[in-house]
């Protein structure tokens, strides 16, 4: 169908945005490996030549390696998870006859608009501050001693705080996803008696499963990189430390610009690790 | 009988959607209230909710401590630039995709994506580097371009999820009628992917808007924009949650304001191709 | 032509010519949003008045946002900034890098004499002052005065630890939200570790040996930490392990703290009735020591401007340095906003003022700062310099980390031991890998 015509002016127009992207991608990418390589500290002169791979055997030697890992995967699958199940179940709920849905779905939205700094600051001091915040308020309203959230529930308080932001995300995309669901086939369904969560599990979530798909992969990708969200809260303490957050701790912190880029290599195979499985799985639901 | 069922559902699902709206809106209204309050007021025990001495004094505080305008003009300036720049860039690569597909299409489609997964910390040192050899430091200039590279995968994305939904049959009818390529972009096309780049241009204005990290490591006095601007208003000394509600609320208003008024725009193209 | 009025025209020929020059200088100056440096801002009219010719950018962030960011861009000579606000801990480095335009031809109105010595030592490399003092502090002990009366108890000019304890004990009442001590927590070089550091080189502790080698196995780090945290236990605050000078500040203002032991620039604010509600209830101490131990728990800082070299503005970034730090601006806000609020800590002068020595805190705060010597900040004998921390570039990534194990201990996560396990790997780590 397309002529040839056709398909090389189609080049040319993919052309800008692929070779912007590459240059992005390749000449930062590159510096990092370089610098990995290097006794790289601005403090002490800058560039203090070759290591070889000292600074890739240092980082993951370090004791706080493995646990930012860790605390990454708690972060995102936490978050994930919370949102996706709530993203559902506030989609579907929002899908029912209602008065002032307009309005309803414009709060529900409204933590999406919000900047991640905000964000953090509102909850810590606010909400979460052992003495002053409004949670503790509460607890003590009931009898209950105050929880202090910051540092003993830290990944939970910082789970909570990233899917509050990103719960309207995944809500929309589910709920445009339920929209598009057969109504006659819902009702008919409905009319045999089926019990809601048969309805549920047989129909609707089947139904959803290409959209759960994009929510996941899109949220992956930025939850990956949070980081306001734990400079304001912890600062990194309380095992809260995300990989992310060690490299910052690394390049800006203790000023060791070559062990942070090894740092830096990591992630970015970490995350390659975690694309590639969520693109096998995106792929296949974007070909169906 | 069928009709009151439906009527008792309908209160139950409206009391039960409003509950929940409530509930995740609540930390918003929360910190506009307190914007409202005195310093002692907003740490007051118990806490005070709608029956305290309203007061504009933190606003003007803060109006008083920081040139909000100029802020204010920097967000808007970069998050629209750096939209408008990207649109440029993805619409002719989103249309090539979408309608000249070939068996590549997918692997560079989600290998864009895969740019946005590098760490952005551990690229600073690299970024903050070029951005001296190039002037480019505390610019607008500089901050449009960082951001629209970054936001470039998620606008590729977006826009081809939706052309893909607009049916080739149209675009083949047109050029029956000998409309050229550009005309059949901008006449045919176009208009009919209007809700969908609009979308995508809301989308992308708030993920600029918000972007917290490049925006206040590359800028100083000229281009910070409003992420810069809660960062002087974090912990300060003395009591704070006030005058910090007021500096948030300064922030967030804009756009709050701009999604609530689009909010149909942004949800009628926010698929990602998430519905077949 | 007389060679006087040759010279004279000279003058008026390069007067012109410098005012043409510097017309229009716009200098960009860095700041950490604390009380003073704001009320810098708003005193900018009278800078505006006298030199019209510049124009001053602020660029005001949070402490740690703010260390980065200028750490960052002078480290990359980004050239920013014009003017940085830094402490005792940067200015030594950076100036051994050269990164500092050196302060040793500021104008004789200036009076660096007049800085007071531990100030003008604590920002000095190799006898040369390269950041001049915005406003200087020490620590010490803030107490109420009715609280501790209530418990039967009365302060020595110089309390012991045993007797801080005591004392925060005796006025401990968590019903009503009374915590005897309100300690920093906080995980940060600059925030706990600052305190926690402190108090260890009064309980005879120090962080290296003379080669180098970390000391947090010590028996005396144990006793120091074990004993923070059982005061932390017994009588501190619920979420301690948040608070830092802020976070206290605003809970000793709101009358639930009965001891605070932290900057004491913190005391014109505790004082001032707008914002403490127990403004005539607060008494001052030196910091505590071990019995038995000559050091006291106080640490040395000072906020300072510092002029980044290679900046283009150079000229106008020390007329406003001078302006900033010298006599005329403390009198003016004496003037403008009365005593107690000029920024403390930084001229002989002001402590020599009969107003100033009406102050309550004036005496204690100078007393402080002279009993905190950078050089010889412990017991035992340490290669480096620095109170509360050892200005080596590696400090502030070591302590940063060092800060998170403590901060964890206090909130109950790890015991003292294990917490000081950590430390002493991994300060030794990466002492090791900096090539010590």
């Amino acid at each position: 169908m397309a002529t040839q015509h056709s398909r090389s002016a189609a080049r040319m127009m993919l052309a800008p945005a692929v070779i912007l992207l590459l240059g992005w991608m390749l000449v930062p990418l590159i510096m990092t490996l370089l610098f990995s390589f290097k006794r790289y500290l601005p403090l002490r002169g800058g560039d203090l030549g070759w290591t070889g791979f000292d600074n890739y055997v240092r980082f993951v030697t370090s004791s706080a390696f493995w646990p930012s890992v860790q605390a990454t995967l708690v972060i995102v699958l936490g978050t994930l998870l919370i949102t996706v199940v709530f993203g559902v179940l506030l989609g579907i709920l929002l899908n029912q006859p209602m008065w002032g849905q307009g309005v309803v779905r414009i709060l529900v939205i409204a933590p999406f608009f919000v900047m991640p700094t905000v964000t953090a600051l509102v909850w810590k001091n606010m909400f979460m501050d052992p003495v002053n915040g409004l949670f503790a308020h509460l607890w003590k309203f009931f009898g209950a001693a105050p929880v202090e959230w910051i540092s003993d529930a830290s990944l939970f308080s910082i789970v909570l705080i990233v899917s509050w932001q990103w719960l309207p995300f995944a809500t929309l995309i589910l709920l445009t996803a339920i929209q598009s669901l057969d109504g006659e086939q819902l009702e008919a369904s409905e009319m045999d008696g089926a019990p809601v969560l048969k309805r549920f599990y047989y129909i609707i979530l089947p139904h959803l499963g290409r959209a759960i798909t994009i929510v996941i992969l899109i949220e992956t990708i930025f939850l990956l990189s949070i980081f306001a969200e734990i400079f304001v809260t912890t600062g990194g303490a309380f095992g809260s430390r995300t990989l992310t957050y060690l490299i910052f701790q690394r390049v800006l912190e203790s000023q060791n610009v070559g062990l942070g880029s090894a740092g830096g290599v990591y992630a970015i195979i970490l995350a390659n690790i975690v694309a590639i499985f969520l693109m096998r799985i995106v792929g296949k639901n974007l070909d169906a | 009988m069928a009709r009151a069922v439906t009527q008792k559902r309908k209160i139950i699902n409206t009391a039960a959607a409003w509950a929940v709206g409530l509930l995740i809106f609540f930390p918003i209204l929360w910190t506009i209230l307190t914007s409202f309050k005195t310093e002692a007021t907003a740490v007051a025990d118990p806490p005070v909710f709608l029956a305290f001495d309203w007061t504009l004094a933190n606003y003007h505080d803060v109006l008083e401590r920081s040139n909000y305008a100029r802020f204010l003009w920097n967000s808007i300036f970069i998050a629209g630039g750096s939209t408008i720049l990207g649109l440029i860039v993805g619409i002719p690569a989103a249309w090539s995709m979408a309608f000249v597909p070939s068996n590549k299409t997918k692997d560079i489609l989600l290998w864009m994506l895969s740019t946005k997964m590098l760490p952005a910390v551990g690229v600073l040192y690299p970024i903050y580097l070029i951005f001296i050899k190039l002037g480019l430091l505390d610019s607008r200039t500089g901050l449009i371009i960082v951001l629209m590279l970054m936001n470039l995968p998620i606008i590729v994305w977006m826009l081809y999820t939706y052309f893909k939904e607009i049916p080739g049959e149209i675009l083949e009818a047109g050029r029956m009628d000998g409309a050229g390529l550009k005309d059949e972009i901008l006449f045919i096309l176009t208009p009919m992917a209007v809700p969908g780049i609009a979308s995508t241009m809301l989308l992308n204005f708030i993920l600029a808007w918000n972007e917290a990290f490049w925006t206040l490591n590359l800028t100083a006095a000229k281009a910070a924009p409003l992420t810069a601007f809660i960062a002087s208003y974090s912990s300060p000394e003395g009591l704070f949650f006030a005058k910090l509600s007021a500096a948030s609320t300064m922030a967030i208003a804009p756009i709050l304001i701009l999604g609530w008024f689009s909010q149909k725009q942004l949800v009628s193209g926010l698929t990602f191709g998430a519905v077949k | 032509m007389s060679t006087s009025f040759r010279a004279l025209m000279g003058a008026c020929a390069v007067g012109a010519l410098a005012t043409s020059a510097i017309a229009e200088t716009t200098i960009t100056v860095a700041t950490v949003n604390n009380g003073d440096m704001i009320r810098m801002q708003s005193m900018m009219d009278d800078f505006n008045e006298k030199h019209p010719d510049i124009k001053v950018e602020w660029v005001t962030l949070e402490e740690n946002v703010l260390r980065q960011r200028v750490t960052q861009d002078i480290a990359t000579k980004g050239g920013q900034f014009d003017v940085m606000t830094i402490g005792m801990y940067e200015a030594p480095i950076w100036a051994a890098n050269g990164w500092l335009v050196p302060m040793d031809d500021l104008s004789a109105e200036y009076d660096i004499d007049d800085i007071l010595p531990a100030m003008r030592n604590g920002l000095s490399y190799e006898g040369t002052m390269y950041a001049a003092p915005f406003y200087g502090e020490s620590s010490m002990v803030f107490y109420r005065t009715d609280l501790l009366e209530e418990a039967g108890l009365e302060m020595p000019a110089e309390p012991t630890w045993e007797f801080i304890r005591e004392a925060a004990v005796a006025m401990t009442d968590k019903d009503n939200e009374i915590y005897g001590a309100c300690l920093r927590g906080k995980a940060g070089w600059g925030d706990n570790m600052a305190f926690i550091t402190s108090m260890a080189n009064s309980f005879g502790a120090r962080w290296f040996d003379e080669n180098w080698q970390a000391q947090f196995d010590s028996p005396e780090w144990k006793e120091a930490l074990t004993f923070y945290l059982d005061l932390m236990e017994e009588a501190g605050p619920p979420g301690a392990s948040g608070n830092s000078f802020n976070e206290n500040l605003t809970l000793f203002n709101q009358g639930k703290c009965g001891m605070w032991i932290d900057a004491t620039v913190a005391a014109s604010k505790l004082t001032d009735p707008n914002e403490s509600v127990v403004a005539d209830k607060v008494g001052y101490a030196l910091a505590p020591h071990k019995d038995g131990v000559s050091k006291n728990g106080n640490w040395l800082w000072a906020w300072a401007l510092g002029i980044p070299a290679g900046t283009q503005n150079e000229e106008a970034a020390k007329t406003f340095v001078e302006w900033a730090t010298g006599t005329g601006y403390i009198e003016m806000v004496a003037d403008k906003q009365g005593w107690a609020n000029v920024p403390p800590g930084t001229r002989t002068s002001l402590y020599e003022n009969p107003e100033y020595q009406k102050i309550p805190f004036a005496q204690v705060t100078l007393d402080s700062i002279n009993s905190a010597d950078p050089n010889n900040p412990t017991v035992d004998p340490v290669p480096y310099v620095g109170v509360q921390f050892a200005a080596i570039p590696e400090f502030a990534g070591i302590a940063g980390q060092v800060g998170q194990e403590f901060s964890a201990a206090v909130a109950g996560q790890q015991t003292a031991e294990e917490a000081l396990e950590k430390a002493q790997d991994i300060t030794s780590e990466e002492m090791e890998a900096a090539g010590y």
